[in-house]
């Protein structure tokens, strides 16, 4: 796939320096409108950070569908392991010549991101690393062996 | 032999199977208690490719992996 962008942290992603790095490679490229979104993690439920697996073999086969559109570009970023209260575990800019269809791609990408994306989170709490199961979901194509 | 391997919070070993389809491996993987939990909400890929057929064919060299529910972000 040409020019995929989908960059793999172990613990929290360097925000600035990704963002800075994305927008000096792609600015000259067309596009009238960078959107970047930044996942901040929360310090919900005195958690003292948020932890992830992922498999990226289907995280990167996911990926490529939206590096395939035409008149958009997608960047992105995720951590595995460990990523501490007020660090970023999940970066992302869309990139379109104008902003109202980046703005569209943004919501539309984020929630496929959520409902698809092959990734496991655990809250960090005294020490240990607990599956957020509570805020998991199921992928669409799951239920076969029930 | 196919080999199964159990993602994110599933905390068990890969394992290898002697089966010709999904639906010989979903018979297989009932019987290990430590799964009961997990099998409903599980999602299924052949090769690195999502499956939704429990005729999928599976020969010897063929990789499973058993994706649990998502959560990322």
């Amino acid at each position: 796939m040409d020019n995929m962008i989908l960059e793999i942290y172990k613990g929290g992603i360097p925000v600035i320096e990704v963002l800075d790095r994305w927008y000096n490679d792609l600015k000259l490229e067309g596009y009238g409108a960078m959107i970047p979104f930044i996942g901040i993690v929360r310090p919900d439920n005195g958690i003292e950070g948020l932890s992830f697996d992922l498999y990226l073999p289907l995280l990167s086969e996911w990926f490529k569908k939206w590096n395939a559109l035409k008149e958009a570009k997608i960047t992105m970023a995720h951590s595995f392991g460990d990523v501490m209260v007020g660090e970023t575990s999940f970066l992302c800019a869309i990139w379109t010549k104008h902003r109202r269809e980046g703005f569209k791609y943004l919501e539309e990408f984020v929630e496929d991101f959520k409902a698809n994306a092959p990734i496991w989170k655990y809250d960090l709490k005294n020490g240990k690393r607990i599956f957020a199961g509570d805020r998991a979901k199921p992928l669409p194509e799951a239920g076969i062996l029930g | 032999m196919v080999s199964v391997e159990f993602l994110g919070p599933i905390q068990m070993e890969k394992k290898e199977f002697n089966v010709q389809s999904v639906r010989e491996l979903k018979d297989e993987l009932y019987k290990i208690p430590e799964l009961e939990d997990w099998l409903e909400s599980l999602a299924v890929a052949v090769n690195d490719k999502i499956i939704t057929s429990l005729d999928t064919p599976l020969k010897d060299g063929d990789k499973v992996v058993l994706l649990p529910p998502v959560c990322g972000g």
